[in-house]
């Protein structure tokens, strides 16, 4: 057992609407969607069109530089529809499911014997290549690459997350058939990151180099950690996989078939009876949202997220949850006026700062609303970015390197080390109001770009 | 609510296509003064901490009242009052300054945000106030407005506005000042106010400030309490050690001022206050210094200015010694100037980017070996 990685700066963010520790099973939904939108940097090009039958497991549209990595339907059926936006940007790729459901069969093997390009084979086949994503940049794994290390984050620490040992209960053999396939496609090390004081049956998992880690959120973060086991240099190249997607990986090595079935805990102050649901992969919102909602007074309506409240995506009460989400979280719109509020003492209202009177109670779990508390400034306060990351880098003079397009700057100060919700605790303090993930992933885009 | 009704009746002529647009920013300043606008997140982060930049300046406004409300009465107590009427004469003297440099001041920032088509910043609320309390009382208004004018345009607004700038707006208007008209503003009148009113003796009342006695004779006439306390001549606001430091309590508080910052400039005073007293250099004690003048005021309402200090926690050590450092420098060493505070602080602006590219080197240099050693 490895000593404990402890790590000083973050913040937890209490929030009405933890989900409690019961597990329901959502229903099979008539519809089911993938969107590209999902994956940074993707043109996707179809290979269907409305009305053609798929099998889950059938691939529905691929990457146009690379035409292995496939994305592939979750269930069965009929595709519905193809929805396309702006330019005609296809936002997603809808397919009814059948009542009874039929899988593409995919090739089971002894792993000790099969050479990494057969593993490789399945998973570009089956669609399961695409939740390995790679670092820097966190966009989908190249197959020609080979990783430095593989790393996996076993726990996450974001508001309200769900707790991973409870999502994956029962799932070991699926997660160590998963681990066994990530240490087939790298030469190095395939490491495990466990919480503190909740390792769980993660601990047990073999033929891993296991971490722990402790500390407020982001601790959680798999960029976080990557950073204080092996870091990210430049020309290094290192793969990371969520950890529910570990355990479909396994079950699709141990069955020959795609199981993309998920728990997700569906969380936030605005839902009536927070708790976690087994879903499948690409599910509508409305199968675990559905009269699940409080009302709202006085004309208010509420934001519902695929994801967390800090980096996760506003979708529609009709919309689907996104590909790699494992939680919704429902708040209320802040879409109101606030009379004097600069002034105000707000106690309703969390804030790092003590100008506000949050550090008066520490435990207290707030409602907070999706309100941007002020308006938009160039940045004045220093020194607080900084406690909000956990890394040896300085955010402000990464920030201010990509909005000066500054390719060198952004390589000397950090940008292969970071994506969007390693630097999203730094957005929630800003009191500036920068929209710092999003000037991260500009940033990021520029490197890919250039380089 | 009424008052929100009436604001909405009136956005669209302020609008874009409204018969008073030009007036957009300006209208926009007002609503968002009032009212904490409607805006939602959309990109990234659902939810964000409620501080902002109008709660930032607020705090340093807050943290400035009892430096501000001692000026008041010691600009009284100088001219012979006592009790509430000194601190009435002081409050109705400073008032004509305090509107001419923020009637200037934000007309000059409402122009050029309405000019850029952004919204106004909240910064000249603090740079407005820090104005009156750096000059001398009997200061003209007229120089005032000038100096004013000078530092919003110059400093600020050509370097893109609040946040940009490189020098501390409040303090190169009093430097403008000082040397603009340096007849004016120095000598043993200009720190007494010359209005008659309340039963003021403003007969022959004059005198050298402490720190002017420090570096002529050597001592002060008064007792290092009264220096602390504040009754002692001086700028408007800079005078009270003790009112200052309430201020700095609030701004570490709060975490609006770097703690960092502040305390290498009191160290680095004290420093090197002591080197000159053990060199035989001065023959007063070393922490005079840090009670007399410009130096408290400075370090705790200028030093720390997030813009245009260190941006680098380790950079802030480093600007904040030598900034005192180097105002005791000035004080003891250059007879012609006795005040060393605002050259001090402003000499370090412009140095704080250099010490921060080097504290920023040595952090890269740190990862790549970082890198090196891990494999």
């Amino acid at each position: 057992m490895s000593k404990i990685i402890k790590l000083r700066k973050g913040l937890d963010i209490n929030l009405q609407g933890r989900a409690s520790e019961s597990l329901a099973e959502a229903p099979m939904a008539k519809q089911y969607a993938v969107s590209p939108l999902d994956f940074e940097g993707l043109t996707p090009k179809l290979l269907v069109k409305v009305g053609d039958k798929v099998k889950a497991g059938a691939p529905l549209f691929f990457d146009k530089n690379d035409s292995r990595v496939l994305f592939t339907s979750p269930v069965s059926g009929t595709v519905a529809a193809v929805n396309r936006g702006e330019k005609r940007r296809i936002l997603n790729v809808v397919v009814d499911a059948d009542a009874k459901q039929e899988y593409e069969e995919f090739p089971v093997f002894d792993l000790r014997k099969a050479d990494r390009a057969e593993v490789v084979e399945v998973l570009l086949k089956s669609g399961l290549w695409t939740m390995i994503q790679q670092r820097p940049y966190g966009i989908v794994a190249n197959p020609d690459d080979k990783p430095k290390a593989v790393f996996v984050s076993a726990f996450d620490s974001a508001p309200l997350a769900p707790d991973m040992n409870f999502t994956l209960r029962g799932e070991k053999p699926a997660l160590q058939k998963g681990f066994d396939v990530l240490a087939k496609l790298t030469d190095g090390k395939v490491h495990l990151s466990v919480k503190a004081g909740a390792e769980g049956e993660m601990a047990t998992i073999s033929g891993v180099e296991l971490h722990t880690f402790a500390g407020k959120h982001p601790a959680g973060n798999v960029g976080i950690q990557i950073h204080h086991i092996d870091p990210i240099a430049k020309g290094d190249i290192v793969w990371t996989v969520n950890i529910q997607d570990v355990a479909a990986i396994g079950r699709l090595f141990t069955t020959g078939k795609i199981d993309l079935h998920k728990v997700i805990a569906l969380t936030g102050s605005e839902v009536v009876k927070p708790q976690y649901y087994r879903i499948i992969s690409g599910a509508p919102v409305a199968s675990v949202t559905e009269g699940n909602i409080k009302s709202q007074t006085d004309g208010g309506s509420v934001r519902i997220i695929s994801g967390n409240v800090l980096t996760g995506k506003k979708v529609a009460a009709d919309g689907f949850v996104t590909f790699f989400a494992n939680q919704i979280t429902v708040i209320p719109e802040g879409d109101k006026y606030e009379l004097l509020g600069w002034a105000a003492p707000r106690f309703n209202k969390f804030s790092v700062s003590r100008s506000y009177f949050s550090w008066i109670c520490p435990k207290k779990e707030y409602r907070l609303d999706t309100n941007l508390n002020g308006g938009e400034r160039p940045f004045v306060v220093t020194g607080l970015f900084e406690q909000y990351l956990p890394m040896d880098i300085y955010p402000m003079y990464l920030f201010k390197a990509i909005i000066a397009g500054d390719i060198d700057k952004m390589e000397n100060l950090g940008i292969y080390e970071i994506i969007e919700e390693d630097v999203a605790l730094c957005e929630f303090v800003d009191p500036s109001k920068t929209e710092i993930q999003q000037l991260v992933r500009d940033g990021i885009n520029l490197m890919i770009k250039e380089c | 609510m009424g008052l929100r009704k009436i604001v909405d009746n009136l956005k669209p002529t302020f609008s874009e296509g409204g018969k008073l647009s030009f007036l957009g920013s300006t209208f926009e300043a007002f609503e968002t003064f009032l009212f904490v606008p409607n805006t939602t997140t959309q990109k990234g982060a659902h939810i964000r901490d409620c501080n902002d930049m109008k709660r930032t300046m607020i705090v340093v406004i807050v943290a400035l009242i009892p430096a501000f409300l001692f000026g008041c009465y010691n600009t009284g107590a100088m001219v012979g009052l006592s009790g509430f009427t000194a601190f009435l004469y002081g409050l109705v003297r400073i008032l004509p300054m305090l509107c001419v440099s923020y009637i200037v001041g934000l007309a000059i920032e409402f122009a050029y945000a309405q000019m850029r088509h952004e919204e106004v910043n909240e910064g000249y609320l603090v740079t407005g106030l820090l104005i009156p309390m750096i000059m001398p009382v009997s200061t003209p208004l007229w120089m005032v407005a000038l100096g004013v004018a000078f530092s919003v345009v110059f400093v600020k607004e050509v370097f893109g506005g609040t946040g940009m700038n490189i020098f501390n707006p409040a303090l190169t208007a009093r430097a403008f000042v000082f040397f603009a008209f340096t007849p004016q503003m120095s000598g043993e009148e200009v720190w007494y106010s010359k209005w008659t009113m309340m039963g003021a003796q403003v007969d022959g009342v004059s005198g050298a400030t402490a720190l002017e006695q420090l570096a002529t004779k050597g001592d002060m006439q008064w007792s290092a309490l009264d220096a602390f306390l504040g009754f002692i001549p001086g700028s408007f606001g800079e005078t009270s050690t003790l009112c200052i430091l309430i201020g700095a309590a609030i701004l570490l508080f709060t975490g609006v001022a770097s703690w960092r910052t502040m305390l290498s400039v009191f160290v680095g005073g004290l420093a090197m206050g002591y080197l000159f007293q053990a060199l035989g250099v001065t023959e007063y004690p070393a922490y005079y210094h840090l009670l007399v003048g410009g130096f408290a005021f400075g370090a705790v309402f200028m030093a720390t200015d997030p813009v245009t200090s260190a941006q680098t926690e380790t950079g802030k050590y480093i600007v904040g010694f030598m900034t005192g450092a180097l105002a005791v420098m000035t004080r003891v060493i250059n007879p012609a100037y006795p005040e060393g505070m605002m050259l001090a602080i402003l000499f370090m602006n412009a140095l704080a980017p250099t010490i921060d590219y080097f504290v920023v080197e040595a952090n890269i240099r740190r990862r790549k070996n970082r890198i090196k050693t891990v494999k």
